[in-house]
């Protein structure tokens, strides 16, 4: 029982980092209707910018901060250089030129900061394991990561719910054109949008920098669960991000703890691990796929 | 038309062909001459290629490999074993098809006289067997998948690093000898996961409480944590290359694991570079190398100043292997006077294996590959605040791979 709830605040966390991820690109996504591909350089970047600033400030909220406005601006700039020409272009030139984009950031981060992963620590604050239930000790900086989830969540609601920009935002992801002729100011509006994602993503950078690898290409990994996410909880919906995400995490962490347990049951040892180990990761994309076949706009649909 | 004409009458194709047969002698002696003198002269020198990966997550073992062999390079102002040499790198990305074009350039167009390099036996296993195909040596510096140790051994194939299941066989060695009754073995799911661990069960006597394949790309390992907790077992033997590693280890200690249940891995996962990125996280960790910068061996401590003063930083194995490799090449360059057309002379020289190596006693087994020890090290923490790794014990004396018996050669 203590190792089902363990676990389930493993899924829980590793939710949250993906509801970090998937917000934003859900957002870029359903209003501007662009495939990004590139969302997971901001990821990276943002871990990257935030190691850096640790490393020589000593400060975990310093390098937040850093990273936080620095990835906001470069997702600003890069959306108004790169992304404006390549709205109107259909889905296949969006995925080549952001794929492209990640290989230049990827070589990027390489030349600046060198091919070793960097050094990025648990803050002394956060550090250690709070006792949560008798029997079950949880690390303080992964209850953080749940508890940054939840603020974040509450003020996307609030934005998208109760602000004039929200209410941009929301009429931008169900009728662009509409919007764009009641006198909205498009451009200003991707703009804003662009660069919060980029920051949500920066922030999950930042909070995933001191549990893995601080090294290129990190943000591929998380790349394709976010679309998991994002299409399983509808495209330009953030409750549906919300809800994709969690059940995604869940899921996954779910799977891969006990799925080789109970292939125990049914088979025997080293056939059983194998087959677990198969079995659990395609678990997400079957879960993906029983969603669609159910309802094939996903879970809550935004143009609707 | 003229070449009609030509064709319709042989006898004026004769008359051309007369005229223009002198010039044309003339013309081959004279080239003949000067590539003769261009011989006698200054030596053409030996074109060495090296693939290796230097971009992607693992550039940095590709860069450490290029770096090591370039140091033995530059102390011999460009020669090894006193012969001229020119190193040509490329970058194969981990790409095994990328590898196999840039192999198909460096023979075909470059006309490289030998081999060396590559990283990742997924890139080996594609590109090997072609270089040797086309009769070059291929000297490997790292990766030493099973097979060419085996079954698809090669007269002319050398590995001066290891074979892949070594380091694994030592630690499961290791944890016998020191008495640890159970063990919870983790490795990606990916063929090179699964040698690694059958290579730890190859000498580990206790119980095998779980076998744990992990997907390649992985990044979150706490369900992994929690399960190790709630199963208790003596100790924890992982082998996750590169960044993989490095985000279980920081988990697996920020979870307060690390005094719970002992762990232990291949020192594939602490060298120099690694150890800086994980930090306090993998102090006091025992992993197994055939390598350290702390051995006794002649020359070693050399090597390690030099490689610092080279390059700013301190060499990991790979470097290590790397600049073994090319004192190898350079002992057989030197036997064979830089003449590699002799393919026996060459097979011979580099058989002999007179070179010194970093790592202390060294000759190759019949199969090509080495017979060397394996020894565990401690991870320790260092006066100015870095992490390195500190001897401890030799687990193999004179160790041979278990493979041999499958080659015949």
């Amino acid at each position: 029982m203590i190792l089902f709830l363990e676990q389930l605040l493993n899924g829980l966390q590793f939710g949250v980092m993906l509801f970090l991820m998937a917000s934003g690109l859900t957002l870029v996504f359903g209003i501007m209707n662009l495939v990004n591909l590139a969302h997971g350089s901001f990821y990276m970047i943002g871990a990257f910018v935030a190691a850096a600033i640790v490393a020589s400030s000593g400060s975990f909220v310093l390098g937040l901060l850093g990273a936080l406005l620095a990835t906001a601006i470069l997702g600003i700039a890069v959306e108004m250089l790169i992304f404006r020409v390549l709205y109107k272009r259909d889905h296949l030139e969006q995925i080549l030129a952001t794929f492209g984009i990640i290989l230049f950031c990827n070589e990027a981060v390489q030349v600046i900061w060198g091919k070793t992963p960097l050094f990025f620590d648990i803050p002394a604050a956060l550090s250690g394991s709070v006792e949560l239930l008798p029997g079950l000790n949880y690390p303080l900086f992964r209850i953080g990561v749940i508890g940054v989830g939840i603020v974040v969540a509450i003020f996307l609601y609030l934005l998208i719910n109760r602000t004039r920009l929200g209410m941009a935002i929301r009429a931008g992801s169900s009728d662009r054109e509409m919007i764009a002729a009641l006198g909205v100011n498009i451009k200003l509006l991707y703009s804003l949008v662009f660069g919060l994602g980029a920051l949500l993503a920066a922030l999950a950078g930042v909070m995933a920098g001191p549990i893995l690898s601080v090294e290129s290409g990190m943000g591929e990994s998380i790349l394709i669960l976010t679309f998991v996410v994002i299409v399983i909880g509808g495209i330009g919906s953030i409750k549906g991000a919300l809800a994709g995400a969690v059940l995604v995490g869940v899921v996954d962490t779910l799977g891969r703890a006990f799925m080789p347990e109970l292939m125990r049951m049914a088979l025997s040892g080293g056939a059983a691990d194998s087959m677990g180990a198969a079995l659990s990761s395609i678990l997400i994309y079957l879960l993906m796929a029983v969603v669609l076949i159910f309802r094939p706009r996903g879970l809550f649909n935004a143009s609707h | 038309m003229p070449k009609q004409s030509y064709v319709s009458n042989p006898s004026r194709f004769s008359a051309v062909s007369q005229r223009l047969l002198p010039g044309l002698c003339g013309a081959a002696l004279v080239l003949a001459g000067s590539s003769l003198l261009s011989t006698a002269v200054a030596a053409e020198p030996v074109k060495l290629g090296m693939i290796t990966t230097l971009s992607t997550k693992g550039g940095y073992l590709g860069e450490d490999m290029r770096d090591g062999f370039k140091l033995a390079v530059e102390q011999g102002k460009g020669s090894l074993g006193g012969i001229p040499v020119e190193l040509l790198v490329d970058d194969d990305a981990g790409d095994p098809q990328k590898g196999k074009q840039i192999a198909e350039r460096m023979i075909k167009s470059d006309k490289i006289d030998m081999m060396t390099g590559i990283m990742f036996s997924n890139v080996a296993m594609a590109v090997v067997p072609s270089v040797l195909k086309d009769g070059l040596f291929f000297v490997g510096a790292n990766a030493a998948p099973a097979p060419f140790a085996g079954k698809m051994c090669n007269p002319n194939y050398f590995n001066v690093a290891y074979q892949n299941d070594n380091m694994h066989e030592a630690m499961g060695e290791y944890l016998t000898q020191q008495g640890y009754k159970s063990v919870f073995l983790i490795a990606p799911n990916y063929p090179a996961g699964k040698d690694a661990l059958t290579g730890f069960k190859r000498f580990y006597k206790g119980e095998v409480k779980q076998e744990v394949y992990t997907k390649l790309d992985q990044s979150d390992y706490a369900a992994l944590i929690s399960q190790i907790r709630a199963d208790k077992p003596d100790a924890v033997f992982y082998f996750l290359p590169g960044g993989l590693g490095v985000n279980f280890l920081k988990q697996y200690d920020q979870a307060g694991m690390k005094s719970e249940v002992k762990i232990f891995g291949p020192g594939f996962s602490f060298d120099r570079r690694l150890l800086g990125a994980v930090g306090a996280a993998a102090e006091g960790v025992m992993n197994s190398s055939e390598w350290n910068d702390d051995l006794p061996a002649a020359g070693n401590a050399e090597f390690v100043q030099a490689f610092h003063t080279a390059y700013g930083r301190y060499p990991t194995l790979y470097a290590a292997q790397a600049y073994d490799a090319a004192n190898l090449i350079g002992s057989a360059l030197k036997q064979v006077d830089g003449k590699l057309d002799d393919k026996d002379a060459v097979r011979k020289a580099l058989m002999a294996a007179d070179f010194s190596s970093v790592r202390g006693s060294f000759r190759f087994n019949t199969n090509h590959h080495p017979i060397q020890d394996i020894y565990v090290r401690q991870v320790i923490k260092l006066d100015d605040g870095s992490y390195a790794n500190k001897t401890v014990s030799k687990v193999f004396e004179q160790h041979q791979d278990a493979y041999v018996s499958e080659c015949k050669l």
